[in-house]
C-alpha cells in the first residue's frame, strides 16, 4: 500500500515563546501540503498569518467566522487562530492548513479551519480560504501571530501528501 | 531577544534564530494594523448587534422567536 500521507518535519516551542515558526527547503515531491498546529499566544486574540517563500503575503482572503456568541464572515488575512493568553490555563488552538497543488505553477492557496479553545463563553472558530499570487513550488512557509508570541508547546507539523 | 524557529525541512534541525531590525519593525507594523484593524472588526460586530436588539424589541420577539420564524 502506498504512503499517501507522511510527515516532513514538526516544530515546538521549548523556549519561552518564539516570534514565529518556519519551514523551510520543503521537498516538492508530494501533491499537497498539511500544518496541523497548535499554539497558544502570549497577549489577546489574534490570526496566523502566512508568509509562502519567505516574501509573499496573502493577496485575497474569505472567512467565516463564530466568536461563540456570534458569526459573520470578512476578508481578514487572518485565518489560523492562537488561544489568547486569557483562555483557560494550558489551553491550545487546533488549526490545519491545506495547501493544495503546493508545487504547481499555478498560484497558491490555502484552506483552513481553526478552532481556539477555552472554558468560557467566547471562543472564536474559523473557516478560512486564502491565495497568494506564487506561481513557483512552495518552499518555505512561515506562521507568525499578528500580535505577540507564541508560548511554549505550541507546535506545528508539517505533512506531505501524495495522489497516490 | 526575540527570536523565531525555523525548520530545514531537508534535515529536520529547527534553528532559533534572533529576529533582524527589518524583521522586528515588520513585526511592530503588522501589530498596529492588527490593532486597527480588530477595533474596526469589532465596531461593526457591536454595531450588528446594536441594530438586531432593535429589530427584536420593535416586532416584540425575543431571539429565540425570530431563530423559531427563521427555521
Amino acid at each position: 500500500m502506498p504512503v499517501t500521507y507522511k510527515k516532513i518535519a514538526s516544530v515546538t516551542v521549548t523556549g519561552a515563546t518564539a516570534s514565529n515558526v518556519e519551514f523551510t527547503s520543503i521537498p516538492n515531491t508530494y501533491t499537497d501540503l498539511k500544518i496541523v498546529f497548535s499554539a497558544r499566544n502570549s497577549t489577546g486574540d489574534v490570526d496566523n498569518v502566512i508568509t509562502l517563500n519567505t516574501s509573499t503575503g496573502v493577496s485575497s482572503a474569505r472567512r467565516l467566522y463564530g466568536t461563540g456568541s456570534s458569526v459573520a464572515s470578512d476578508t481578514a488575512a487572518g485565518g489560523g487562530l492562537a488561544t489568547p493568553s486569557s483562555a483557560t490555563a494550558s489551553t491550545f488552538s487546533s488549526t490545519e492548513y491545506y495547501f493544495p497543488n503546493y508545487a504547481g505553477s499555478a498560484n497558491k492557496s490555502v484552506s483552513i479551519d481553526a478552532v481556539n479553545e477555552t472554558n468560557g463563553t467566547n471562543a472564536y472558530s474559523n473557516l478560512s480560504t486564502q491565495l497568494f499570487t506564487l506561481g513557483s513550488a512552495i518552499t518555505s512557509i512561515k506562521l507568525a501571530p499578528n500580535s505577540g508570541l507564541y508560548v511554549t508547546n505550541t507546535t506545528a507539523t508539517l505533512y506531505g501528501i501524495s495522489k497516490s | 531577544m526575540t527570536t523565531k524557529l525555523v525548520v530545514d525541512c531537508s534535515t529536520g534541525v529547527v534553528e532559533e534564530v534572533e529576529l533582524t531590525e527589518e524583521e522586528l519593525a515588520q513585526r511592530e507594523a503588522d501589530a498596529i494594523a492588527f490593532e486597527a484593524a480588530e477595533k474596526e472588526r469589532k465596531a461593526e460586530e457591536a454595531l450588528r448587534a446594536a441594530k438586531k436588539a432593535e429589530l427584536l424589541a420593535k416586532l416584540g420577539i425575543t431571539e429565540d422567536d425570530a431563530k423559531l420564524l427563521l427555521s
